[in-house]
């Protein structure tokens, strides 16, 4: 299939076939779904016309409820109705003690220190939350689109780390869905805004969203969307206006110790008076307590924009960190583009307007435009555009290094490098005879270990006796085109590799997959082989297909015996694919791409020798 | 790895960076794992790997001083993990004057004018010397390539300075 997005025009010979693929806006407070149909991206709507579901999760005794349904029991049953979750996502239980006052839940640690939501349906960690977000939006996309999904797009915050983009990927393996790419939100606004007007130049997203805020910096040239810098703050959001709102209302009505039910009622009140405040000058704010008690209290635009200013300019602090990362002044910004709910708060416009000197773009609904856009993605990755030429280059938004004597990181990727990317940094013994060395890989800005996020650590063993300072050990990073990270270590003298496969410290363990696996399923056991068996058919059915396209177009780069080498893998693969032996079919499919390994690279090299082609000889 | 030849060029440091950056976009188009998403597992590694490379020729490409010490590398001078020093005692006595001035902004009157003035200064030096750099650098005579690699060192000095004036402007906001 890929060989057919890039075969040159008329040289595609397969029959064009429409796959399903949609795109997720897995947010902090409505998460939505959207698709292209008949050339259209939009959100999808329920059998009552609503498209956003609030991203509300309520575990009781008896079932789980997710979207208006578990938002109903937000305010009564607060202990087990999780909101916000993506909040929570790839952090630790102490970072979220830390930062967050106030939170409802009842937390235990898991074995990594993972936040566990204990409830009355039981323990639940950020991420089943999150598998259970999207399961209703899979579902409404099937129905909808009438056919089972070959993939989907997920957006992230632009500012998403390591470990919360590992997290979202795993949600939607928990439900067995492939993600064909985890999308920054505020490119997916680009692609949504810049295929519909042809925009060329460049852009400035802001986007605050309920619980992130992110600056990206974007330039698009002839379908490439190339981001230029990214910034923000993973941990600031339209909920905190809320909060401080919040906060302001207790201490002007004399408040103190408040039920986690009352202080549920005030935010909910907080937010209602902060929307009414888009379009009205003034308005009263009230709240019941349990015991009847009523305090009311008038709100006025001046007074809720001075509450808010501090957080705004925050984020004005970010637009302009970013600006200079990019290399760019404020005027040289062509469009700035509204993402979130957050952005129809008329002091954010007003201050996006005057820092880029211009009206932003509020044309498409702020809290659907990063959907579309990550349905306009899906639906070209998996393939019903091949002739599309749309092409994301993103960058990191954090810097990765590794962790030296004293505690002080060594940087290895810095971050606004475009994505994927491959560094190496070459490491020594600090003692004779020294056969281990521990690695600890972190990311984040600043100097110290300790100010940084730990994303994983590992060792390399068996180095071979020497000297200190004798041994070369070359640690390399490499980040996917969705910014996930995987490491591999080697002594260059003897060749000891260690590949590692980058678990987040505040990952998942094997044990917890398995287990989350299990509960996700009725029928557990039989249920796990038999999707394992569909998932290794599926790849084996993605290599033969891709193999004999590749043969077809290519075949001249291969000697008859390789050829022939490739064609019995293939005949074999084949074969035991249409069997039911699952580590049969693991195994011939790693056989094939032994045999096709040289074949692969050689096919790449043509690819990169062909993309000049048309262009003058004499520039070349 | 060749970086000029992986995007066409001859390996010269006058470069036309429009035509760069078409080319880095052609190979993208052809190499980017976005590209193999429907792809088997074994394509989708090799992309990552290509992209990354056409990534980091296109970073090494695009950066002058990078560009320079990518060309003495092709000519057997590696600077990339070397630790020798600048010992040109003026351009040494230079750098403290301007790093004292640096410190200086917090305390002064008018720390913007302070700043454009550094600002300027800089610039003229880096010019300056990349103006000579580019006159040797397409040399093969070792003497003209060690003093390239010196200019090298040096353009590396007037970043760092570079980047502590940006914060140091930073700090005003």
């Amino acid at each position: 299939m890929a060989l057919l997005q890039i075969a040159e025009p008329g040289q595609s010979a397969a029959p064009h076939q429409h796959r399903l693929a949609v795109g997720i806006d897995l947010g902090t407070t409505n998460s939505l779904v959207a698709a292209v149909r008949s050339g259209v991206a939009d959100t999808l709507p329920n059998e009552n016309a609503v498209h956003a579901i609030p991203s509300v999760v309520r575990y009781s005794e008896q079932l789980v409820q997710v979207g208006v349904d578990a938002e109903h029991f937000s305010a009564q049953d607060p202990l087990n109705t999780i909101v916000s979750v993506k909040r929570f996502m790839g952090r630790s239980l102490t970072d979220i003690q830390a930062k967050e006052q106030s939170l409802p839940y009842h937390f235990s640690a898991s074995e990594n220190g993972l936040p566990l939501f204990n409830t009355a349906g039981g323990q639940v960690n950020p991420i089943q939350v999150s598998a259970e977000i999207l399961k209703p939006l899979v579902e409404r996309a099937e129905k909808t689109l009438g056919g089972s999904l070959e993939g989907v797009v997920i957006t992230v915050p632009a500012y998403f780390d390591d470990a919360q983009r590992q997290g979202t990927k795993d949600a939607a393996g928990l439900l067995g869905i492939k993600v064909l790419r985890l999308l920054n939100e505020p490119t997916a606004a680009a692609i949504a805004y810049g295929l519909d007007s042809g925009q060329e130049g460049i852009i400035a997203i802001y986007d605050l969203g309920g619980g992130t805020f992110d600056i990206s910096i974007l330039r698009l040239n002839k379908g490439v969307f190339e981001v230029m810098a990214t910034g923000g703050d993973s941990a600031l959001g339209g909920d905190d206006f809320d909060h401080v709102l919040a906060e302001y209302l207790q201490s002007a009505w004399h408040l103190s110790d408040l039920t986690a039910q009352e202080q549920r009622a005030l935010l909910i009140e907080s937010r209602r008076v902060k929307e009414a405040l888009t379009d009205d000058t003034a308005v009263t704010a009230s709240l019941v307590l349990t015991n009847g008690q009523t305090f009311e209290c008038s709100v006025d635009k001046d007074k809720f924009d001075e509450i808010i200013t501090p957080l705004v300019k925050k984020t004005m602090a970010s637009c302009r960190r970013a600006l200079r990362d990019a290399g760019i002044a404020a005027d040289e910004v062509l469009e700035t583009v509204m993402v979130g709910g957050s952005t129809r708060v008329p002091l954010v416009r007003d201050s996006v307007a005057k820092l880029f000197g211009r009206t932003p773009l509020t044309s498409i609904d702020p809290d659907r435009v990063v959907a579309i856009g990550a349905a306009i993605q899906a639906d070209i990755l998996v393939g019903n555009k091949p002739e599309s030429d749309l092409l994301l280059l993103d960058v990191i938004p954090l810097s990765l290094g590794i962790e030296t004597m004293g505690g002080l990181i060594e940087k290895v990727v810095s971050r606004n490098t475009t994505i994927p990317v491959a560094r190496a940094q070459e490491f020594t013994t600090f003692k004779d005879g020294q056969t281990a060395m521990a690695f600890h890989v972190v990311q984040g800005e600043r100097e110290l270990v300790s100010d940084c996020r730990s994303l994983a650590r590992f060792t390399l063993k068996g180095i071979p006796p020497m000297a200190a300072g004798a041994a070369h050990i070359r640690v390399t990073f490499q980040v996917d085109a969705d910014g996930l990270l995987s490491v591999t270590a080697m002594e260059k003298s003897s060749g000891v590799q260690a590949t590692i496969q980058v678990k987040p410290s505040f990952g998942l363990t094997d044990q917890e997959i398995g287990t989350m696996l299990k509960d996700s399923m009725a029928n557990a056991k039989e249920d796990i082989e038999r999707r394992m068996l569909a998932e290794q058919q599926v790849e084996a059915a993605r290599v033969l297909e891709s193999l004999s396209a590749a043969l077809g177009k290519d075949s001249e780069l291969l000697s008859q015996k390789e050829a022939a080498l490739i064609e019995q893998g293939m005949a074999h693969l084949a074969q035991t694919a249409a069997q039911n032996d699952v580590s049969a079919i693991e195994k011939a499919i790693e056989a094939l791409d032994e045999a096709s390994q040289s074949f692969a690279a050689k096919r790449m090299d043509n690819s990169i020798r062909l993309a000049f082609k048309g262009q003058s000889v004499d520039n070349i | 790895m060749n970086y000029f030849e992986l995007f066409s060029f001859l390996p010269e440091y006058d470069l036309d960076t429009a035509l760069l950056a078409e080319r880095y976009r052609d190979l993208q188009r052809a190499v980017h794992p976005d590209k193999f998403a429907n792809a088997s597992e074994q394509d989708k590694r090799i992309a990552v790997q290509r992209a990354a490379q056409v990534n980091d020729g296109y970073n090494t490409l695009k950066h002058p001083i990078l560009r320079a010490e990518h060309i003495l590398s092709l000519k057997g001078f590696d600077l990339s993990h070397e630790s020798t020093t600048v010992k040109d005692t003026q351009f040494l006595m230079q750098q403290m004057e301007w790093r004292e001035s640096l410190e200086d902004i917090t305390d002064s009157d008018a720390p913007e004018e302070h700043i454009e003035q550094l600002h300027h200064s800089f610039s003229d030096y880096t010019a300056q010397i990349k103006s000579q750099m580019s006159k040797l650098i397409d040399s093969d005579s070792e003497q003209d390539l060690l003093n390239v690699a010196d200019m090298i060192r040096k353009l590396k000095f007037m970043a760092k300075l570079q980047d502590e004036l940006a914060r140091a402007e930073d700090a005003l906001f």
